[in-house]
């Protein structure tokens, strides 16, 4: 009969429609739930299977790559505090694809000859395709692929060269975002440490590698980046770049290492760092790339 | 043409020593280390040619590419691949070669009708001139382009140095952005004596002296009708990305269409070349975006055949290759069918329930590869990882929702319950729909013959009725030991086009199914078995990889000079070479009815301009 396909094919999107608010009505007040979440991702949802973002966001899997990052011992590390754990060795420049990693071998001021530490490090990551390589060819898992995907910013000129103090982020960091992998290549290193070190260690007649910590006492990574976030973080900060004055930074973590809520609003406490969500998201004013003065 | 087949027996290298024994003084075998097939004499190209087609079967010419062989000989060389269809088969390479300074092969458009785009672009890039070609103008660049730019001596704007690595990133390495050492405004050149001001492009002055426009019409009886010349895009919702169809209309019906491209066009294969061999992998994600999977599949088989015994390709490694080949087609086809129900107006309802599903497919492509289009996953010799165990992540940022799965179980769910289901309900809620039939049926028609000549591949053959699908006519990977029938329908129309899509997915559920044990068999075997150096030299020579992709066929044609950067890198891109035929669909149909036989044809524009 005339007329039945389309009854069929109106019958297919009246049962999404109804379907959608069923579990609306069953989770009545608790849809941001976890358990409710874990519902809409299996088998035997039927209705809606969107996440809200931004108020609700998927956590990437362990392997995803954006821009990468450059690994180094963790701040409170007893013997190595913050040392890169790259070696300078120019791998991940010579594979990446569209060539956007910039490295200045590190030299010894006394003899002149090289070191194996970086004394500069660019990644554009206007160019950066995300493909991998730095991290899949490195010899030394000193440059991974970051999951913190939301890098917008205002200024393009000198904002989306990351510099080595940018790129930089604790070994910690790693061990948290992708355990498994980073558990994988600790043995596969045969220890805690930077291969080098190791070796180091051994010539000295010590352990090759000493216990680290893992990532269950890690703290949250810093990178929260929520706008409210950025805003409070970065608030003295906000009309500059990059490279931008490491001192109010700075004050903003000492701040935060209290645990009271610095002042009236709506604060609650992310890892180390407070953070106002009633705090206007600010607009931060453009900067001036270099020639435009 | 099947019946006039004189030596169906014959294989592509036994054809290759019969044209030489039948053509002596034009024939002659590539004896170049590495190469295959034979060099013609261009001056009785066309001659060789119409033989190959009618006498030997090869009918259907694939790819068609240029070399610029730059102290290397200095000549240009065309390259020409043909097939047969639909029978399957190794194809034919035949060549002809022609001096650089003016470059001149005859078109073969009367004996391949498919290769009218293809011939453009060796113009367009290589400069090469196809006296007989109809309609012999640029494709991707523009009319106001300087010079052809694959060609060895050309240089481009941001121009740092032949190949990469380059010197300066290493280990003095100070930043600078391209845009200091080549100001907007000073990184283009035009050619001699071009004025900008007074610039018609080639195409638009084609088109209005054809409509006689410009003279005085009114007072002409002849030219009082209804014509009327409209711009389909370059900006339009139904032009699936910049495309442009320039279109003349007399009332509402299609008199003549032509596809107008290149907006996108970024010189994928010079980028190629500068690039290291496996440098290129993460680069052919970015052709059909939608599929980038089966991308990279292509390329590696490319460069694998190029390193022939270097690499040996894991028993697992092949089954996960596959396993993410039939994935990526089942999310193509969704997305395709999704967006030709879009272009037939059902706005948004159809797509979106579609991409419900293909967006379970992606969360898997991005807990194994790290992505959910640029895969990356593929590497010479096997892929980049094994599969996770767990599809889990760890909250980051602020109200990260977690998730910790079961791959295995995962993918289960996925094969077995939630792709039919899709499958099933978009069967449903289409099929038996009256206004698809009416809008469906009958419009777009393309026979069966003039698929094969025009060179089309993947849906859109198969929907006119031809039985050709590279998983069955030249198999890689384990597909032969697979199980699964290529999918036909008779009509040629828009709705056969939707049926064979429908179907194929169907069919490589059918291949996950298989998959499914062959993978629990396999687990903990090697996934990778070639160099795991990053300066990989392939040995000098030619290789041409292909696979099925989604849209079609996607080859990739590689000449190795046996350095670390391929010589050429030249993609046979499916949805640039099955436009050849959207003027003939379109022509009698209505405006409306275009953009549906467009949708029908599923092009991504990051392939066709490349």
């Amino acid at each position: 009969m005339f007329g039945t396909g389309i009854l069929k094919g109106l019958g297919v999107t009246f049962r999404h429609f109804v379907t959608t608010f069923i579990d609306d009505i069953k989770y009545l007040g608790k849809k941001r739930d976890l358990e409710v979440f874990q519902h809409k991702q299996s088998l035997a949802n039927v209705g809606l299977v969107t996440v809200e973002y931004p108020d609700e966001k998927l956590a990437v899997p362990e392997r995803f790559r954006f821009v990468p990052f450059l690994v180094t011992y963790n701040q409170d590390d007893p013997e190595y505090a913050g040392k890169d754990w790259c070696t300078s060795c120019g791998i991940c420049a010579k594979v990446c694809p569209p060539q956007c990693i910039w490295i200045v071998r590190g030299t010894d001021p006394n003899t002149g000859r090289p070191k194996p530490e970086p004394e500069q490090f660019y990644i554009d990551t206007d160019i950066c395709m995300n493909c991998g390589y730095c991290a899949e060819y490195c010899p030394f898992d000193a440059i991974k692929m970051d999951h913190n995907y939301e890098l917008a910013s205002y200024d393009r000129t000198t904002a989306h060269i990351h510099d080595k103090k940018r790129l930089s982020k604790e070994i910690r960091y790693w061990q948290s975002i992708a355990p498994t992998t980073a558990a994988e290549e600790m043995e596969a290193r045969k220890g805690y440490d930077h291969t080098d070190v190791q070796k180091a260690r051994k010539k000295a007649g010590l352990t090759p590698s000493r216990v680290g910590p893992t990532s269950d006492k890690a703290p949250e990574p810093e990178v929260v980046a929520a706008p409210a976030a950025a805003a409070t973080a970065e608030a003295p900060a906000a009309p500059v770049a990059v490279q931008a004055s490491p001192a109010p930074a700075d004050k903003a973590v000492e701040a935060a290492a209290t645990d009271k809520p610095p002042g009236p609003g709506n604060w609650v406490k992310r890892g180390k760092r407070w953070i106002n969500l009633d705090a206007p998201a600010e607009v931060k004013k453009r900067s001036r790339g270099p020639g435009e003065e | 043409m099947s019946d006039q087949v004189q030596n169906p027996v014959l294989d592509a290298s036994g054809v290759a020593d019969a044209l030489v024994q039948r053509f002596p003084d034009a024939v002659k075998k590539d004896t170049r280390k590495g190469y295959e097939g034979v060099i013609i004499d261009h001056h009785k190209l066309l001659e060789v040619a119409g033989a190959i087609r009618d006498d030997y079967g090869f009918n259907y010419l694939s790819s068609l590419t240029a070399v610029d062989y730059l102290g290397m000989g200095d000549h240009m060389e065309v390259v020409y691949h043909a097939f047969r269809v639909p029978t399957g088969g190794a194809p034919l390479v035949f060549k002809a070669q022609t001096d650089r300074v003016e470059p001149t092969i005859p078109s073969l458009v009367k004996v391949y009708p498919g290769a009218d785009f293809q011939e453009r672009e060796a113009y367009d890039l290589y400069g090469i001139y196809f006296p007989g070609h109809p309609n012999l103008k640029r494709i991707l660049l523009w009319d106001g382009f300087e010079g052809h730019p694959m060609r060895k001596d050309w240089k481009e704007a941001y121009y740092e140095q032949e190949h990469k690595p380059f010197d300066s990133r290493w280990p003095g390495g100070n930043v600078f952005r391209g845009e200091e050492h080549n100001p907007f405004g000073h990184n283009v050149r035009y050619p001699a004596g071009f004025n900008l001001d007074n610039f018609t492009p080639q195409t638009e002055a084609q088109f209005q002296s054809e409509m006689s426009l410009g003279v005085d019409i009114m007072g002409d009886p002849a030219f009082t009708n209804e014509r009327l010349l409209v711009n389909l895009g370059p900006h339009h919702p139904s032009t699936h990305g910049v495309f442009r169809m320039m279109v003349q209309l007399n009332g509402e019906t299609i008199e003549s269409l032509e596809p107008v491209m290149g907006y996108l066009h970024r010189n994928h294969e010079k980028i190629g070349e500068r690039n290291t061999w496996f440098g290129n992998m993460p680069f052919t994600d970015r052709l059909d975006y939608l599929s980038s999977m089966g991308n990279n599949l292509g390329y590696a088989l490319a460069v694998e055949k190029l390193l022939g015994s270097q690499v040996k390709i894991p028993y697992r490694a092949e089954v996960i290759r596959v396993l993410m080949a039939e994935l990526t087609r089942i999310t193509n086809h969704l997305w395709a069918i999704g967006f030709l129900l879009n272009d037939l107006g059902a706005f948004f309802t159809p797509a979106l329930y579609c991409i419900q599903t293909r967006e379970y497919i992606l969360d898997f492509f991005e807990a194994t590869a790290g992505s959910r289009m640029m895969c990356n996953y593929m590497r010479f010799g096997g892929v980049f990882k094994d599969l996770p165990e767990r599809i889990r992540a760890e909250a980051l940022l602020l109200n990260d929702k977690v998730r910790d799965m079961d791959t295995m179980q995962y993918l289960k769910d996925l094969i077995t319950e939630r792709i039919p289901r899709s499958i099933d309900e978009l069967d449903e809620y289409l099929s038996d729909s009256e206004i698809i039939a009416s809008r469906c049926i009958g419009v777009g028609v393309l026979p069966a013959d003039v698929a094969i000549a025009n060179s089309a591949a993947g849906p859109l053959l198969r929907a006119s009725g031809v039985p050709y699908d590279l998983r069955r006519a030249l198999p890689y990977s384990i597909y032969p030991e697979l199980e699964f029938d290529v999918v036909t329908r008779p009509n040629g129309d828009l709705l056969d086009r939707y049926f064979v899509r429908l179907d194929e997915m169907r069919e490589s559920v059918r291949i996950l199914k298989q998959i499914l044990p062959l993978l629990e068999k396999t687990k903990g075997e090697s996934i990778f078995g070639g160099k795991t150096s990053y300066s990989i030299k392939a040995p000098a020579g030619e290789s041409y990889g292909m696979v099925e992709n989604p849209k079609g066929e996607l080859g990739y044609y590689v000449v190795s000079d046996g350095g670390g950067n391929p010589w050429r890198y030249h993609v046979r891109a499916p949805s640039f070479i099955n436009l050849t035929t959207l003027g003939l669909m379109a022509k009698g149909h209505k405006v409306a009815d275009v953009v549906a036989i467009l949708g029908g044809i599923d092009i991504v524009l990051g392939e066709t301009d490349r």
